[in-house]
């Protein structure tokens, strides 16, 4: 407690003094450190860690791992998944913005409030829903499904139901300031100078929000490819069937069988790239 | 022909944004719309481009109906106050917008853009984009977008509401000379009465969801049918029962038949306008003169004149 209170003291009164000259040095280094051993401890130290011991294991372990006939199904089915849930949420989240910003209705607050939900509750959760909605035998919707011929759990359309539910309001909330900034003036215009509604969409509107779409839709695939919870309870994580590479890398790891670093990086490394294509798409005030 | 709107009421919620309204635009004028804010002014002309709809009434655009056609069909031009440019368009772009909807060969397209930027001085801004214009090149590339497609009817809703003096009274002129050269019957909305008065054929004075009067600048100024066209117009005092306007009061230093006595309280230089403020038995009015006016009467505070509206002046019997 006073090893705390000693430090934000000087970052509560930081931007009260008025040039950096003035603070005193020991704050400052005090604070810099506290940061570099917040991101070092917190990230740095572990993804080194799967780094380090998938270099040591060697280039023909890395190989054998990423190239496992498991690991190419895992490729295929997390690629249908996340791609399915990304193309739905960013369709969805379009539509929904479009319909809060330029629209009044009846349930709109509520509308607003519920697009949220999905986001903020535990994904164990929205999986053990989605298995008591559609389960085979017991689902509450499932046995009919069934009886139709379609099976929703221990099966893609779940998975890609779980995935989509988790990831809702991400593409939605990054485009919905902007439509509300931009206004309805420019639709408006472009009504006015014969546009129907699906030129005025691809003419003006996709335009406009262009760069906060491409942010949500990048956020959407980097939440999507990561997803645990949900996918664990509702695809039954069947080896070789319903597996994405974050639910391989889980059994590789709980049963130390070898590739969980290797799949691992795999993830990582489309972190990473997911976070450079942000970084380009984020700056210059364009959003 | 030109616009006929009939029996238009339109409520948002509680609120009554027009009543009944009668419109008739005849083809090839230039109509202004004016009225206070909240009048109504701003929704007729959008009711008239499609883009809000009456609860009631009906609207023809060149005899053919349009009540209930979206806008798109409509064939009008409309410009916004905040000129609603197509951000990610370049300028050319904007004003081939229009065009390419109605996919008119390229070589036409072309042709028609070029016509247009020539005719609002914008052909050097071509490949700009509208960020990289000022407010009134914004509003002029507004305009050549909008009359691109050769509309009926061209609707401005404010459309120099946005922008400094200088350059409205610019685009002011610019406008008119524009609609002489182009004759489309054009209405637009303000809430300037200079620039309704400077700029229009006809004006029609809307408050509270009704049109007060309709008539040309000069007949509406000279002879207002109520205390708020005549308020709304030009300045106006009070002179015993009457009301009328500052500069149509005589002044005089000796008592005359029909004018009544009073004393000067005030009085205020302004340019070459001179503004003096009286005080009579009854009423305290005000009187606008010019600097030679004002020296040949002498008038200092306190000195005792006699005041009576000019013979031709426009007054109107003030209520209560």
């Amino acid at each position: 407690m006073a090893d705390n209170a000693v430090l934000e003291r000087p970052a509560v009164a930081g931007p009260r003094t008025r040039g950096r000259e003035t603070r005193p040095r020991s704050a400052r280094y005090i604070r810099r450190a506290v940061a570099v051993v917040y991101v070092v401890g917190l990230v740095i130290l572990p993804v080194w860690i799967v780094l380090w011991r998938t270099i040591r294991q060697g280039g023909s372990a890395f190989w054998n791992a990423i190239s496992a006939q498991s690991a190419v199904h895992a490729y295929q089915v997390t690629a249908i998944v996340a791609g399915s849930a990304v193309v739905i949420n960013t369709v969805f989240g379009i539509g929904v913005a479009i319909l809060l910003a330029r629209y009044r209705f009846p349930g709109r607050r509520l509308l607003d409030v519920l697009v949220d939900v999905p986001i903020s509750i535990s994904p164990i959760v929205v999986g053990l829903a989605l298995v008591l909605a559609y389960g085979t035998t017991t689902g509450r919707f499932g046995t009919d499904l069934a009886k139709a011929g379609i099976h929703v759990i221990f099966s893609a359309p779940g998975m890609v139901l779980a995935t989509s539910f988790v990831s809702l309001p991400l593409v939605l909330r990054e485009v919905l300031p902007v439509l509300e900034e931009e206004g309805i003036d420019q639709d408006q215009a472009a009504r006015s100078l014969g546009a129907n509604a699906w030129q005025r969409l691809i003419r003006v509107t996709l335009p406009t929000i262009r760069w906060a779409l491409a942010y949500g839709v990048v956020l959407s695939i980097a939440r999507s490819l990561g997803e645990f919870g949900a996918l664990r309870v509702v695809s039954g994580d069947i080896t070789g069937q319903t597996q994405t590479i974050t639910l391989v890398v889980d059994e590789r790891a709980e049963q130390f069988e070898p590739g969980a670093y290797q799949l691992s990086l795999i993830l990582i490394a489309v972190s990473v790239l997911c976070m450079v294509v942000i970084s380009f798409v984020r700056p210059g005030g364009q959003r | 022909m030109g616009i006929e709107a009939v029996g238009i009421s339109k409520r948002f919620g509680d609120f009554v944004a027009l009543e009944s309204v009668d419109l008739h635009v005849e083809t090839g004028r230039l109509t202004a719309l004016l009225g206070p804010s909240g009048g109504g002014k701003s929704t007729l002309l959008r009711i008239i481009g499609g883009l809000d709809d009456p609860d009631e009434g009906s609207v023809h655009i060149d005899g053919l109906e349009a009540t209930g056609v979206p806008p798109q069909r409509r064939n009008v031009g409309f410009v916004f106050q905040h000129y609603a440019a197509f951000k990610h368009l370049s300028v050319y772009r904007n004003v081939a917008f229009g065009l390419e909807i109605r996919k008119r060969p390229k070589a036409e397209i072309r042709q028609r853009v070029h016509e247009l930027l020539e005719l609002v001085h914008l052909e050097q801004f071509a490949d700009r984009l509208p960020s990289q214009l000022s407010g009134g090149q914004r509003q002029r590339m507004a305009l050549a977008r909008a009359l691109a497609v050769q509309p009926r009817v061209l609707l401005l809703d404010e459309p120099f509401g946005a922008l400094d003096t200088m350059v409205r009274k610019e685009l002011r002129d610019w406008l008119r000379r524009l609609h002489d050269e182009m004759h489309v019957t054009t209405v637009f909305v303000t809430h300037d009465q200079e620039e309704a008065l400077e700029v229009s054929d006809e004006l029609v004075v809307i408050n509270h969801g009704r049109i007060e009067q309709v008539g040309t600048p000069t007949e509406l100024y000279d002879n207002p049918d109520n205390e708020f066209v005549m308020g709304f117009l030009g300045p106006v005092t009070r002179l015993g029962p009457q009301l009328v306007r500052p500069h149509d009061i005589e002044v005089f230093l000796t008592p005359e038949p029909g004018a009544v006595e009073a004393s000067v309280t005030r009085l205020q230089r302004i340019g070459f306008e001179v503004r003096a403020e009286l005080a009579t038995p009854d009423s305290t009015p005000w009187v606008q003169l010019n600097r030679g006016q004002a020296e040949a009467l002498k008038l200092q505070v306190g000195a005792r004149v006699w005041l009576r509206a000019a013979r031709d002046a426009s007054t109107l019997r003030a209520a209560g």
